[in-house]
This record gives C-alpha cells, sequence and structure tokens, in this order.
C-alpha cells in the first residue's frame, strides 16, 4: 500500500545546485616561494584560478632617480642591487650603456675579463635559480647541491674584486682590475670539477618523476604572448621552437658584443630529444630546461676566454671621458634573466651627470606576463609557474 | 633593415606625418604626432617588412632644468619626451620611436600631457606605461588600468620630473 503513495522514482531527484564562491587570495609579500617581495593576489572560484594580478613595488629604491644626480661611475654600485644574483651582468649593461654613448673602444684583454666574469656570474644566477625553483617545488637539497657550486664561484669573484654580492667590478672602460695572479688555474680547477655536477642536478631535479609531473605541460607561455609581452632570456627561448624555424634570440648571437661572436658557444632553444613525452614547448619545465643548459654552455665560454686571456692584449681599463657628451644611447645586453637594457640621455650642457638614466628590466617584462599564462590553472601550481619565470624583484622594482 | 630604410619606409607610408627624423644619432630614431602614434605603431608592428613584434622599452625624458641660472645655457627647451625601443625578432632591427609633448597639459602645471595608449598593439606597454605614468607624468587615454605601479596609491607628484619635491614625511615616516 505505502509503495504506492510514494512518488515516482523521477520525481524523486533533487537537482542540487551546487554554488561557489569567487574568492580573493592574498599570496605574498611575505610568502617563501615569490622569490623576494611580490604580492599576487588570486582571484579563484575553488582550486581554480581565474586572474592574477601581481602588485610590485615593495622593493622600489629609486634606482632611475639616483642615476639622474650621480655620475656614471658613481651609479655603478646601485646597478649592482637591482638584480643582485647577477650583479656582474647589471655592471655590465650599464657600463656599456655608458660606452656607446661616449663611442669607447674597449681593449681586448677587458672584453675577455668580462666574458669570463659575467659567464661565471650567468652559472652562479642559474644555479639559484635552479635551486630556488626546487625549493618552490618542496625539494630542499638541489638547493644545497647548488649552493656549494655557487660558494666556490663567489669565492673566485672575492679573489677578483673583494665583494661577494654586489661587485662594482666591471666599470666604465673595462673593468676595474686585472685578474689576479694564479685566478686561471682556479678557476680551470674550478670548471674542472663544476662540469660533472651538472649531471647531478639532472638526476636530483630535472628527470625526477614528481618534478616533471609539478611542471612539465604546465604554465605555457605561446611564443606570440611572449613577444607581444616583450619577454626574454630563458622565459623567451622556452617558448621558441628551432624545428619551426623561429629566431634563436639570444642577443649574445644575433647582436653580438665584447667578442661574443668569436666564441664556439650555441644558444639555447628547444626542442629537445631528452623532454619527457608529457612536456610541451613553452611550459615551465622548458624554461628550466633552458636554464640549465645554458650553464654547460657558459662553462665553455668560460674556458675558451681563459685560454684567450694570457695572450689577449692591451689594458685591461681605459680612462673614460670626464664628461658625457650630449646624445642618447640605448644598450641590451644578455642578462641571466633575459634583456637587460639601459638607456642615457646626455646632457646638452655636457655635465658630468646624465638627464636621464632608464633601466630597462627583463623581469619586469617577464612577471607582467603572469596573469596570462596563469589563467585557468591550480593554486599549487602558481609557484611553479611563477618560480620558472626565475624573477628577482630587485630587478623589477629598480 | 638598417634604420635608413626603415625610415624610408615611415615616410613612404605616412609622408609628412613624420615630423622629424634624425639618422645621425647613435640610435636613429623619428618623431611622430600624439594622434599619429597608434597608427605608427599598429604600421609598425603589422607592416611585413618591419614587423616590429616586441616593445622594449617605454621611458620618459623630462627636458627641464629646475635652476633658473642654469636654465639658459641648458641647450634645450622645456619638454617631455615619450621614447619607444622597438625590436624586430624575425628581422633583426631596432628602432627608436618618440613622441614630444608639452610638460604640462595647456601648460597648467599639474595637468598631465595625455599620450594614446599602445597596449592594443603591444599588450607588454600596459605596464610600462603605468610605469611611466607613476614615475614620469603622462596620462595615457584608453589605457584599461592607468594605477601607480611602483609607487603607493596615495603618493603625490611624479618623482621622474625634474621639478619634483621630495616629500618631508608619508604617513609619519620622516623624509629628510
Amino acid at each position: 500500500m505505502a509503495t504506492e503513495t510514494l512518488p515516482k522514482q523521477e520525481d524523486n531527484i533533487v537537482e542540487i545546485d551546487v554554488r561557489t564562491d569567487e574568492m580573493l587570495v592574498n599570496m605574498g609579500p611575505q610568502h617563501p616561494s615569490t622569490h623576494g617581495v611580490l604580492r599576487l593576489v588570486l582571484r579563484t572560484d575553488g582550486e581554480v584560478v581565474s586572474e592574477v594580478t601581481p602588485h610590485l613595488g615593495y622593493l622600489h629604491r629609486c634606482a632611475e632617480k639616483v642615476g639622474e644626480n650621480v655620475t656614471p661611475i658613481q651609479f655603478i654600485p646601485y646597478t649592482d642591487r637591482m638584480d643582485y644574483l647577477a650583479g656582474m651582468n647589471m655592471n655590465l649593461a650599464y657600463s656599456m650603456a655608458i660606452e656607446k654613448l661616449c663611442g669607447m673602444k674597449i681593449p681586448e684583454k677587458a672584453q675577455v675579463i668580462r666574458v669570463i666574469i659575467c659567464e661565471l656570474n650567468r652559472i652562479a644566477s642559474h644555479l639559484v635559480g635552479m635551486g630556488a625553483y626546487g625549493l618552490d617545488l618542496g625539494t630542499f637539497s638541489p638547493f644545497l647541491y647548488a649552493f656549494r657550486e655557487r660558494e666556490m664561484i663567489l669565492d673566485l669573484f672575492e679573489e677578483v674584486c673583494g665583494a661577494r654580492l654586489t661587485y662594482s667590478y666591471i666599470t666604465i672602460g673595462g673593468v676595474h682590475d686585472d685578474l689576479p695572479e694564479g685566478w686561471v688555474e682556479k678557476c680551470r680547477r674550478f670548471l674542472e670539477y663544476f662540469k660533472p655536477r651538472v649531471e647531478e642536478y639532472h638526476t636530483l631535479l630535472t628527470r625526477n618523476q614528481i618534478f616533471i609531473q609539478r611542471t612539465a605541460n604546465i604554465g605555457i607561455l605561446p611564443k606570440e604572448t611572449a613577444y607581444q609581452y616583450g619577454c626574454t632570456g630563458p622565459v623567451l627561448r622556452g617558448s621558441l621552437n628551432r624545428e619551426a624555424g623561429d629566431p634563436v634570440w639570444d642577443l649574445r648571437k644575433v647582436e653580438p658584443y665584447c667578442g661574443y661572436e668569436t666564441y664556439d658557444f650555441q644558444a639555447i632553444v628547444p626542442p629537445f630529444p631528452e623532454a619527457p613525452p608529457e612536456a610541451v614547448i613553452g611550459d615551465s619545465w622548458h624554461r628550466f630546461y633552458v636554464r640549465m643548459r645554458e650553464v654547460i654552455e657558459s662553462v665553455k665560454l668560460v674556458l675558451q676566454g681563459l685560454e684567450r686571456y694570457p695572450d689577449a692584449e692591451g689594458s685591461h681599463r681605459i680612462e673614460p671621458p670626464r664628461h658625457l657628451p650630449a646624445g642618447e644611447a640605448y644598450m641590451e645586453t644578455e642578462a641571466p634573466r633575459g634583456q637587460m637594457g639601459f638607456y642615457v640621455v646626455g646632457r646638452p650642457s655636457k655635465d658630468p651627470v646624465p638627464l636621464r638614466v632608464r633601466a630597462r628590466s627583463s623581469c619586469f617584462c617577464n612577471l607582467s606576463v603572469t596573469n596570462e599564462i596563469c589563467k585557468g590553472c591550480l593554486i599549487a601550481d602558481i609557484p611553479a609557474i611563477v618560480g620558472s619565470l626565475d624573477f628577482v624583484m630587485g630587478e623589477v622594482d629598480r | 633593415m638598417t634604420s635608413a630604410e626603415i625610415i624610408a619606409r615611415l615616410e613612404e607610408k605616412f609622408g609628412d606625418r613624420i615630423r622629424e627624423k634624425n639618422t645621425d644619432a647613435i640610435d636613429p630614431y623619428v618623431v611622430v604626432d600624439p594622434i599619429d602614434l597608434v597608427d605608427v605603431c599598429r604600421f609598425m608592428k603589422e607592416d611585413e617588412q618591419l614587423s616590429f613584434e616586441m616593445l622594449n622599452c617605454i621611458t620618459s625624458v623630462d627636458y627641464f632644468e629646475p635652476d633658473p641660472k642654469k636654465a639658459p645655457k641648458a641647450g634645450f627647451e622645456p619638454h617631455l619626451e615619450v621614447v619607444y625601443h622597438l625590436s624586430s625578432l624575425s628581422k633583426n632591427h631596432r628602432f627608436v620611436l618618440k613622441v614630444m609633448l608639452p610638460r604640462w597639459k595647456a601648460d597648467q602645471p599639474g595637468e598631465l600631457p595625455e599620450l594614446p595608449s599602445v597596449h592594443s598593439i603591444w599588450p607588454g606597454a600596459d605596464w610600462h606605461e603605468r610605469e611611466v605614468y607613476d614615475l614620469g607624468g603622462v596620462w595615457f587615454t584608453d589605457h584599461p588600468n592607468l594605477t601607480r605601479i611602483l609607487l603607493s596609491e596615495d603618493w603625490v607628484g611624479h618623482p621622474l620630473r625634474k621639478d619634483y619635491e621630495f616629500p618631508l614625511e608619508y604617513h609619519g615616516i620622516r623624509g629628510r
């Protein structure tokens, strides 16, 4: 009897309207995986992120305003503090902008030292990038391995210029001092020690299945987007495809400076035959792997530089002119994180102080693409994507 | 393409809308009017011979000498320049585009000069323009979100102007 009064099965189904709320989540500015003081505001629906808004400026130190109040030589220490992981490359970028403005020709010996030092700094910087990326993804050991080797590079730098982080070594007209006696040998010994270590990093991180699953096919940056946002360096190169005929965009190759055209090295552009099957060009894994391969190329460059050093002609430094000429010059160099450019305007009254100094920060442009590539990913993937951009907030905020 | 060829290509298309050219400078450049900026930029990006896919940098330069004693010898008339550094990856060339602006709109101190935004051509211009507005004091019309980017939202003034006055205090923090 009772069964007759019950409604039919179909009518019994209640449509449950599952509604989720949008939520704004603050990530940072003291979040350990934001590489400095960056605040990301995530618009999330459950675990899915629909919008990422970076808020910058926590590390703004008025570098450009300082630049137009001090002479170029006085400004060199400020460039160290922009990208503090690659101080030498920052010194180089600014020095070369001033040299371009003054029309100076740098002697060969200074050029060779610059190449050696900058490539060593590139290795150190990529090591931190690699180690910190491991930290972002929750593995601690690669960081310790990376710092073990970086420490030795810092020791070499300390011997050259006395500083371990803010070098001010490369200066206008060359480098501050010649390499000390016996340094070349020490550097060779370090490279001998370092070369097999790269394989260790690959075992620890690159070929680690967990690492691959967290980075492959995540945060894909298409080539066109990279162009439009002005992404450069490993971030751009990770999105290019050599086989599809994309330009092999490395300033050391396409617009050589410091005599890079005479060195034998490769610009690293995918595809990589050793890439795991789940990785696609432009994802976090490729950006990371481009850096790892660049380390090996830098080792080659340093070795070639060391070979040339004893026979290199000229002095390590020439005297810069006392006054800046009128006019303007824009110079970009390939820093570890992308194209670092300086735009310097000299006063028509030929003051020693420039009218304007503009730093074109590579990380600033690389970071501006965050929202574009984080759309639709999970919250847990944000550190994996943001970490793969490998920026230094000191350079973004200047 | 060499910069002379780029200038020739631009002149062929725009004629005397290219206001000024300088081929002797270290980085040769052309000057356009603010109203022509978007047209010229779109052409530079979409033309097959030029194809400037990348906007490297936007800079504002304030030509002004705050010291009245030095002003006659400064060697320039007070004005503001906005400089666009462009590069092409497929063609491997660079170029510089400039826009001249008055220091203040209609010579009213405090009224920012206006310039059309190019973020619809290069989305990366978004942040660059925000920075130029923040530090250099240029108002970009039809920019989607023209707010300060490096300084805090309640900051007063645009520090890269030569007549910027340093604040004496900020929220109880003494400036000097």
